[in-house]
């Protein structure tokens, strides 16, 4: 597989054998280790997270199974130079998308001005219903988790805006809590920035955008239930947070308020982190079968008698078709250069640019403008003739619902599987939390396509975790070990 | 703490006890269909454990005869009986599932547990051979379920909702037991020292773990009054309705805070009548009246907790 190796940004080692200077204590270190010990600590970490339940449901696998998110124990490093410019990219762009958001459910200044196109507001997400509403702060996105991807040493890409119910924050938490666990000696080593205070940062700002004059506001989190298959999380900030995990039933409308039920009586609610889609949130408004929802919130959220987050309508801002817009909006709420690129994009209701990605299919990367989580998406070089032929026909039939990239050549990172240490495509979801201001918490969610060659990084999909060091200081000098290079007992790098 | 979170855990522990219960009406049923009888007819028994723990009507449109047979997979393993040991668990583990991040993770991996191992009696038909290895399984994950709770968990709300799920269920399996092994033994030529009288009334005394109290309180021949007294007055016979209601009253008190109700109305005057109670006095005005009436008491509890705190209808 050398051939390959040429082609991908490898995070450890730019070149063969010139191993990147963040890298050069961990890979002195990794080099001294067996890698059954590395799979031994891998066995531990399972049987913990297996013991805590972290885990996850599959949806359509048999009795809705319980799987564990497969962990790696080897974590990306990113510089504190790299993290400078990410960051500020990251929160950047999050200020520009609830503008964004503000605006189009206010004055829609930036259709008048011709840059985004008024069909935006017949894109099923945006919700006629949020029209006119004042959210306090002028929030919508509070919690954003923003899909960033490498191509080479300078170049970074936003994937994509998580604007909604965005999840794998507690992965970026646990996966943290079990690496210092596991390699309490690396992080001597290292000055790794702290990523455990996100649940009350998250706190802070949720209490923040409470209506005004509220003193104590009572903040829940909404959850489907224990069926979701994010419930794992749901429970896990809630108790991080000291907040009521709730389910719809367990809320009530009254006088223009939200009410929980409680063994004392009815509680009044401020804010809701809810983790339920917008579809499901009100049957009186949206989907009129949701057992999920609380009939009449929707109400009282528009009369400013409680405050959501994330918002309703927020979908309007990351869909795949407004994704191509973000630069744009950048440029024009804030008058700023965009920090982070997008992935170059063709819009297949573009005449142009559907011959194009007809004729190109085999090269591209093919995804449905509502789809999430990977599924109805095909990659063109990994994709059969016959699955080409299949998706040219679902272009067809509706190709206004697709948008096609370039395959990117995501970055790989070393990760340890089957046959030893090999590179492993990856990704980073930071989350990028909005209330009295806009911050990033150092590190998150990272992403591993396990299987080799593979680009699809999503747990759905067969992909795994892997912690985040974002480093508060780059000049990490590898330490001096006395103990002796054991021969054959460790494996070759594999790139 | 939410209405629904309290509703789960007291539920879980109702059927917990509910399932313990179960076991120990089949258990004594068992042993005493080995002691010969006058008319050489065990179906009488086999009635009664039915009686007890569920619904006859209910029986009688699934099965033909009440036997040892019948009436073992009944209230063991059949699933359309509500209250068989299967029902109970199942709903037991459903409650826990429910509200795991609430519980200690020991108490949730106790009642995981506890399901697992279910199942492997689940899988293999249960003889009557195995039945007291199986009703002894039952009863020690049952107290193994009380001593991970009292071990692990922080005493709040959700402790005491948990506690008061297991005694409003005890006391209600205790009143009922009492209340219809005293028709069955107590005949009209009521003869009392008869050997057959010994075993059926130690029988009742053992289901309830206190045949050994009973020798020591009282070193003297089993007798029915005394019996009863044992079971309805004694605060310190752990399974006597008094002893549940001196662990239900002040739990009421505590979850009610301030709040005048009638769950707190309720729960005191059933308290007081177990408390200040004569047995001498209960006999006279018919201990199956006295009974009848608490079983109806302490459902009515059961429903007043229900609708003040764990469904918070408004």
């Amino acid at each position: 597989m050398s051939h390959t190796v040429e082609k991908f940004f490898d995070e450890m080692q730019a070149n063969v054998g010139d191993v990147r200077s963040i890298y050069k204590a961990y890979q002195h270190w990794l080099k001294n280790v067996p890698t059954q010990q590395l799979a031994a600590k891998r066995a531990e970490a399972e049987l913990l997270f297996r013991r805590v339940g972290i885990t996850f449901n599959v949806y359509g696998e048999a009795d809705g199974a319980e799987r564990l998110i497969p962990f790696d124990v080897i974590p990306r490093l990113i510089s504190s130079q790299e993290w400078a410019h990410l960051s500020a990219g990251v929160v950047q762009r999050v200020r520009a998308l609830n503008m964004f958001l503000h605006d189009i459910y206010h004055k829609q200044d930036i259709i008048q001005a011709g840059i985004v196109p008024y069909t935006i507001l017949s894109n099923p997400q945006y919700r006629p219903e949020m029209f006119g509403v004042d959210v306090p702060n002028q929030i919508y996105a509070h919690i954003a988790g923003v899909d960033l991807v490498r191509t080479s040493e300078s170049q970074f890409y936003v994937l994509e805006d998580n604007l909604r119910t965005p999840s794998g924050v507690s992965y970026m938490l646990e996966n943290r809590k079990m690496m210092m666990r596991l390699f309490p000696d690396l992080f001597r080593q290292y000055a790794v920035a702290p990523v455990e205070h996100y649940p009350q940062v998250l706190l802070n700002n949720l209490r923040s955008v409470a209506q005004s004059g509220v003193q104590d506001p009572t903040v829940v989190l909404l959850s489907p239930g224990a069926y979701n298959s994010a419930y794992f999380e749901h429970a896990f900030l809630a108790q991080q947070m000291g907040i009521e995990l709730v389910e719809g039933q367990d809320l009530f409308v009254r006088n223009n308020a939200v009410f929980m039920r409680t063994t004392q009586g009815p509680r009044r609610v401020d804010v809701i982190y809810r983790r339920i889609d917008d579809d499901f949130i009100d049957p009186l408004v949206f989907k009129p079968d949701s057992m999920l929802g609380v009939p009449g919130l929707l109400s009282v959220y528009r009369n400013g008698g409680v405050t959501l987050a994330n918002a309703v309508g927020t979908g309007a801002a990351d869909d795949k078709a407004t994704y191509i817009y973000v630069p744009e909006m950048i440029k024009f709420y804030l008058g700023e250069e965009p920090i982070l690129q997008n992935v170059p994009t063709y819009e297949l209701s573009k005449e142009d640019d559907l011959a194009y990605v007809l004729d190109h299919l085999d090269e591209l990367v093919v995804k449905e403008v509502q789809g999430s989580g990977g599924y109805g998406m095909l990659v063109g070089p990994a994709a059969t003739k016959q699955e080409l032929a299949e998706f040219k026909l679902r272009i067809l039939s509706r190709p206004s619902s697709y948008i096609a990239q370039p395959t990117l050549a995501l970055s790989t990172c070393p990760t340890l599987v089957e046959q030893g240490i090999a590179p492993r495509h990856v990704d980073l979801r930071p989350f990028v939390l909005s209330g009295k201001s806009v911050s990033v918490v150092p590190g998150g969610l990272c992403r591993v396509a396990l299987k080799e060659g593979s680009l699809v990084v999503n747990s759905s999909q067969g992909g795994g975790t892997k912690d985040t060091w974002v480093l508060e200081r780059d000049d990490i000098q590898p330490q001096k070990t006395s103990q002796t290079n054991k021969q054959g007992k460790k494996e070759e790098v594999a790139c | 703490m939410l209405s629904r979170t309290a509703d789960h855990l007291y539920w879980m522990a109702r059927y917990i006890e509910r399932a313990e219960n179960a076991a120990r009406v089949l258990d004594v049923t068992y042993n005493m269909s080995l002691v010969p009888t006058a008319t050489g007819s065990d179906t009488d028994l086999w009635e009664a454990a039915v009686e007890i723990t569920g619904n006859k009507e209910a029986f009688a449109r699934d099965y033909d005869t009440a036997n040892a047979k019948s009436v073992i997979q009944y209230l063991t393993m059949d699933s359309n009986n509500p209250s068989s040991i299967y029902s109970a668990l199942r709903s037991a583990r459903e409650n826990a599932r429910a509200v795991r991040v609430t519980m200690t993770t020991e108490t949730w991996e106790n009642i995981n547990a506890l399901w697992l191992e279910f199942d492997q009696f689940l899988r293999k038909d249960l003889t009557v051979e195995g039945l007291g290895e199986f009703c002894d399984w039952v009863k020690s994950r049952s107290h193994l379920f009380r001593g991970v709770c009292f071990g692990t968990m922080l005493r709040d709300e959700a402790f005491s909702f948990v506690r008061l799920g297991t005694f409003i269920e005890r006391a209600d399996n205790t009143a009922r037991l009492l209340n219809i092994k005293y028709d069955f033994l107590m005949p009209a030529q009521y003869e009392a020292g008869g050997a057959v009288d010994y075993y059926e009334w130690s029988a009742v005394l053992r289901s309830v773990s206190a045949f050994q109290a009973y020798q020591k309180i009282y070193s003297d021949a089993i007798d029915p009054i005394r019996v009863s007294e044992l079971l309805v007055l004694r605060h310190d016979m752990p399974r006597s309705l008094h002893a549940c209601y001196d662990e239900i009253l002040p739990i009421i008190e505590q979850v009610s805070a301030n709040r005048q109700s009638e769950t707190k109305r309720l729960a005191g005057e059933l308290h007081a009548k177990l408390h200040y109670g004569k047995m001498q006095d209960i006999f006279q005005h018919g201990l199956h009246d006295f009974l009848e009436s608490f079983i109806h008491s302490n459902h009515v509890l059961g429903q007043e907790i229900q609708r003040s705190f764990l469904s918070a209808t408004v």
